[in-house]
């Protein structure tokens, strides 16, 4: 991972960083019309007046979204202000219905909060505090797609634009500037993400899907010679992914730091993040001549959340995350590296709900982290989309213990349910599964194998007890590998009358 | 208060999206000062600590269930835009540079 | 047989919408005939007066047959049922054309109603057509329409007031008994006052402005045009309301302003003269007038009592920085790509190009000037010095009103400071036009209601005076009140309506 471009960065230079994250909440409408929010649909069919901007049309707050980011706001440790209010970000984009956005300018609804994120590093987990400046709620854009040329921006000759996406609720989370984190940078600023997006993901507000865009950072980065003040700061732009987070502010890095080298000044502007080649482009320098011209939205009224509003929803919320980790990772007795192997394939859930089921701890993380992380893997999905269930597993798992399956036909059975074929028990009885346990058939297929290879028997009976191996692995082959084998071999022990 | 320049005229029929002839340039110019200039007095109202109304009817949370309405057909849609293709709005090319 | 249903059509127009609502409801005469009649007079004298854009007749007389059938078969009563109105082509109606006056909007039929539209449409109120106005209500003079002016009844010649110039003139030449207009800086008191007719301003925030074409929202308010008190207020209490979907909308039960306009009694009321609100620059025989209607007030029982509103002389700089503001934003979206006209598109030209193009070629000069001033205004660096400091003289104005009503029930002032101008005088220097708002912007700027009614002619040039009254927020009733009484007093010494002395079509 370090490359000594960037151990020459830090040899000179010290970071500091900023990331502004925007989240699509996951409320059923939009945040100032009736609209569906639901992805993927038929291009503009989940629009009306209101997100279409057509003229004489009127906003009006969706109360869950208001709820959600409160809820956000006290996970984030922030002060829910008692008075905040929406104001227009006044720019022209086709994207963009009324050509403003409502958006939260100087009264955002949570101020002044921190987010704990660890890093693992050589010397073990460290823990950053990321101050957190304010989270906001404001509206999405359309989408566009690109005509002509590459389908990029450049080079087209026209755009199309579906506004199904425009006026979906998104919360904005703002930190303030994260400095001290030197080499880690890149890391504190991934496991920032993740950490917001494990956040969101436990209070319900969002199940944040970042495949379909519903995260998105701008990355601040600046460097200062050390010792020295902060240096100027670019704004990477829509970096979508977490992997995308990390390498955004390694490159950026990097790139300043060339620059300063040459004795070149860093220009503040407004940068692009290409995710084919994990470069930073400069945008267009007019976008830095925008006046956004913000003033309080009149066609709404201010956002002034009561004390006891704000209680009501304080106890909404869930175990935050962190602490959830450092619980179960003391249940569980496993290392910070395995914890966070664990999140990062997203299978804490997972995992607990299987133990919820019934199902030891350990088969549980056994079957999540070996078995399914392996499918999933390869089929490039996430472990939830895999239709594996808790109970299927406690199912299983029973009939292991009971000695009706063996690990690898219950790993015959898993891949039957993940492949469609039906319940635990359809699979097991479709694919011919059971463990055959029936002691005449046995040892009638013991005794053929015997007949078959007299002289492994004597070896046996004189002692030598591993030539059993042979015997039992025909028995198996003879069995289609549905015995149990350390059945097999107690009764040929048993037959040729030896203790073991 | 400062008064309004040609180039500044410029400027905003930009931020606004209006394409501005010569002779508009200085017309606006001319009569963005004077009625800028007639309207002045108002800074001139000491108003340090008067808070501001931006809404004459003090009101607050009016909020929305979270619960879908229908919106409007796409036939509808289309009718209405100046140009469509492919279910979507069409708009000419977004950046500057000539495709 | 045939002469005397010609007898009863020709009157048909002339009368109020009280009498022909009840007309109909009693089955004297039917909703189609009624808008029949209002048809045949537009036919007639719209060419000269221009105050419609949009009529169309087949449309009006089918819905006036279904409102027939409605209220035969009891499913529409209102107190106007079946009764025809006009719209300010500022309303979205859905399917009908609806241009703000805005070459912009040409061809553009909404795919929606506003909430007052169907309000109307549940009261069984017939739409006539859409009414000419100044391009998206900027303007005291229907001058800035991108269709043309429309003419003040009283005299071709003159303007009919702005920017709901053509609602006031369908009504004060009998096309329509009624109309709806929208009034941010006097856009109905103003028209109503240079016209002979009753406007209202509801309190902002009493009307829904769901589906009404923004100017400046937190200024904007619809409401009603008629030629009498009773009209007014039977038309008030049909669009008036809480609605959801117009978030600043007042959820509280409307003031009984029919009540109180069949009271029509002043009798220990209070009555404040605005001090700030006469003398230097108002027309001297507006004064006349405004003098002799407080001298009947006082006649009538109420005292008059003068008050000072100190900082109203600020109120057109305040008014004339957060107006453009909103404005500037308000009137961003029409950019030619999602709907209306669209220029310049040849392939070639990038989108900010062609949005540019379509916006110089849709918009009217006035429109220019007044984004170009609020794009200024809220633009970083002066936005302290413009708007922020508009917003706090706001406050200000709506302490003196606050102060004013802890003397008085209700304040009147002239409506206008001047009768009717002639179309042209004032089309050059803005600063002169946006003066004749002067006595309307203050109750904007407050969200108060306030009312103009016709107290008479000028001498010197025989048009028509409005009276302005202002009453608290959601104090409409009282408005009516005074208005009824008034106008009682002023019927009594002409001998009928003051609009029955204006001149044949
Ligand atoms: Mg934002
Ligand atoms: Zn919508």
């Amino acid at each position: 991972m370090t490359s000594t471009a960037f151990d020459n960065v830090i040899a000179e230079f010290e970071p500091v960083i900023g990331l502004e994250t925007h989240i699509e909440l996951g409320t059923q409408t939009k945040m100032f019309c009736g609209c569906s929010t639901e992805f993927g649909g038929d291009p503009n069919t989940h629009v009306c007046p209101v997100c279409l901007g057509l003229p004489g049309s009127m906003p009006a707050v969706n109360r869950t979204a208001v709820e959600s980011t409160i809820r956000m706001g006290l996970a984030l440790n922030c002060s829910i202000a008692p008075w905040s209010r929406f104001a227009r970000k006044n720019y022209f984009y086709p994207d963009m219905p009324k050509n403003y956005q409502i958006s939260q300018y100087d009264e955002p609804l949570c101020i002044n909060g921190f987010l704990d994120v660890t890093v693992i590093t050589e010397d073990g987990p460290r823990v950053f505090r990321v101050e957190i400046e304010r989270v906001h709620m404001e509206e999405d854009t359309g989408k566009l797609t690109h005509g002509g040329g590459a389908g990029r921006i450049h080079g087209a000759t026209h755009s199309l634009v579906d506004y199904n996406r425009a006026g979906i609720p998104l919360i904005e989370v703002v930190t303030k500037p994260i400095a001290g984190t030197g080499s880690l940078a890149p890391d504190v600023a991934k496991a920032y993400v993740t950490e917001l997006r494990e956040l969101m993901r436990a209070l319900g507000v969002s199940d944040v899907r970042m495949e379909e865009g519903s995260l998105r950072c701008d990355v601040n980065v600046s460097l200062a010679r050390t010792g020295e003040s902060w240096g100027t700061r670019t704004e990477t732009k829509n970096v979508n992914s977490l992997r995308s987070v990390e390498r955004a502010v390694r490159t950026e890095m990097i790139r300043q730091a060339e620059r300063l080298r040459d004795g070149n000044r860093i220009v503040q502007e407004t940068r692009h993040f290409n995710e084919e080649t994990g470069n930073t482009t400069s945008g267009r320098s007019k976008e830095q001549a925008e006046d956004y011209r913000y003033f309080p939205e009149p066609d709404l009224i201010p956002v002034a959340p009561s004390e006891e509003w704000i209680s009501e929803l304080r106890t909404t919320l869930p175990e935050i995350p962190s602490v959830r980790r450092a619980r179960l990772q003391q249940v569980w007795g496993i290392s910070d590296f395995d914890m966070a192997s664990l999140v990062n394939a997203g299978a804490l859930d997972l995992i607990e709900q299987t133990i919820h089921s019934g199902v030891s701890e350990q088969a549980a993380r056994k079957w999540w982290m070996g078995e399914f992380s392996r499918i999933a893997n390869e089929r490039g999905c996430d472990l939830v989309d895999l239709t594996v269930q808790p109970l299927d597993i406690r199912q299983v798992e029973s009939l292991i213990a009971s000695g009706d399956l063996t690990d690898k036909l219950a790993r015959s059975v898993f891949e039957g349910v993940i492949a469609g074929e039906g319940s635990v028990a359809e699979v097991i009885s479709r694919r011919g599964l059971k463990v055959v346990s029936d002691d005449t058939s046995l040892i009638a297929a013991i005794e053929q194998a015997l007949a078959e290879q007299p002289d492994v028997a004597e070896k046996i009976k004189s002692g030598k007890l591993q030539a059993a191996g042979a015997i039992v692995g025909a028995v198996m082959k003879a069995t289609q590998g549905q015995a149990d084998a350390a059945k097999v071999r107690g009764l040929l022990f048993e037959l040729l009358g030896i203790s073991e | 208060m400062s008064s309004i320049d040609r180039e500044q005229v410029v400027h905003l029929g930009r931020l606004a999206r209006l394409e501005l002839s010569e002779s508009e340039v200085t017309h606006y110019t001319e009569q963005l000062d004077q009625i800028l200039g007639a309207i002045a007095a108002i800074s001139e109202v000491a108003a340090e600590d008067i808070p501001p109304t931006s809404h004459p009817i003090p009101m607050t949370n009016v909020f929305r269930d979270d619960i879908p309405t229908p919106g409007l057909d796409r036939s509808v849609v289309a009718e209405g835009a100046p140009a469509w293709e492919d279910d979507r709005f069409l708009v000419p090319r977004i950046l500057d540079e000539p495709a | 047989m045939t002469e005397k249903i010609h007898t009863i059509e020709s009157d048909l127009v002339r009368q109020s919408a009280a009498t022909l609502a009840s007309a109909i409801r009693q089955g004297d005469v039917t909703s189609e005939q009624v808008t029949a009649a209002h048809l045949d007079r537009i036919e007639q004298v719209d060419p000269a007066v221009h105050a419609f854009l949009y009529v169309n007749r087949e449309q009006s007389l089918g819905r006036a047959r279904e409102v027939d059938r409605g209220i035969a078969e009891g499913k529409i009563s209102s107190p106007l049922a079946g009764v025809p109105i006009a719209l300010k082509d500022l309303l979205a109606t859905k399917g009908i054309p609806t241009t703000c006056g805005s070459r912009i909007l040409e061809g553009w039929r909404p795919p929606y109603n506003a909430t007052i539209v169907e309000r109307l449409e549940a009261a069984g109120v017939v739409s006539l057509g859409k009414t000419n106005m100044d391009e998206f209500a900027m303007g005291s003079s229907t001058e800035h329409s991108g269709y043309g002016p429309t003419r003040n009844p009283w005299d071709l010649e003159r303007i009919p007031g702005g920017s709901g110039g053509g609602s006031a003139a369908a009504v004060a030449s009998f096309q329509s008994p009624l109309a709806i207009g929208t009034d941010t800086g006097g856009s109905i008191r103003q028209p109503a006052a240079v016209t002979g007719t009753v406007g209202v301003k509801p309190t902002y925030g009493g009307v829904s402005r769901y589906g009404i074409v923004a100017l400046a929202s937190s200024l904007d308010q619809a409401g009603p045009c008629a030629r009498d008190v009773m009209d007014t207020a039977l038309l008030h209490s049909i669009i008036a309301g809480h609605d959801p979907r117009d978030s600043t909308s007042i959820n509280s039960p409307v003031p009984d302003v029919i009540q109180a306009a069949l009271s029509a009694d002043v009798r220990q009321m209070k009555i404040g003269v605005i001090k700030q609100l006469q003398g230097e620059g108002f027309q001297r025989g507006v004064l006349e007038r405004f003098n002799a209607a407080l001298d009947l007030l006082a006649g009538l029982g109420a005292e008059i009592i003068e008050v000072s509103c100190e900082h109203f002389q600020y109120a057109l700089g305040a008014y004339y920085l957060i107006l453009p503001s909103e404005a500037s934003s308000n009137l961003a979206r029409f950019d030619g790509m999602r709907f209306g006209i669209r220029r310049g598109d040849d392939g070639s030209n990038s989108v900010e190009q062609v949005m540019s193009a379509t916006r110089e070629a849709g918009f009217g000069a006035e429109v220019k000037r007044r984004i170009m001033l609020g794009t200024y205004a809220l633009s970083s660096g002066y936005y302290d010095a413009y708007y922020g400091q508009a917003q706090k003289i706001r406050t200000l104005i709506t302490r003196d009103f606050e102060s004013a009503f802890s003397h008085v029930d209700v304040l009147v002032s002239p409506t206008a400071p001047t009768t009717a101008f002639k179309i042209g005088e004032k089309l050059d220097d803005p600063l002169a036009m946006y003066l004749n708002d002067i006595a309307t912007i203050p109750v904007n700027l407050a969200g108060n209601c306030a009312m103009s009614l016709p107290i008479g002619l000028a001498p010197e040039d025989g048009l028509p005076v409005g009276l302005q009254i202002i009453a608290p927020a959601m104090a409409d009733d009282r408005l009516y009140r005074v208005g009824s009484a008034l106008e009682a007093a002023l019927v009594d010494q002409w001998g009928g309506l003051l609009i029955e002395e204006a001149p044949a079509l």
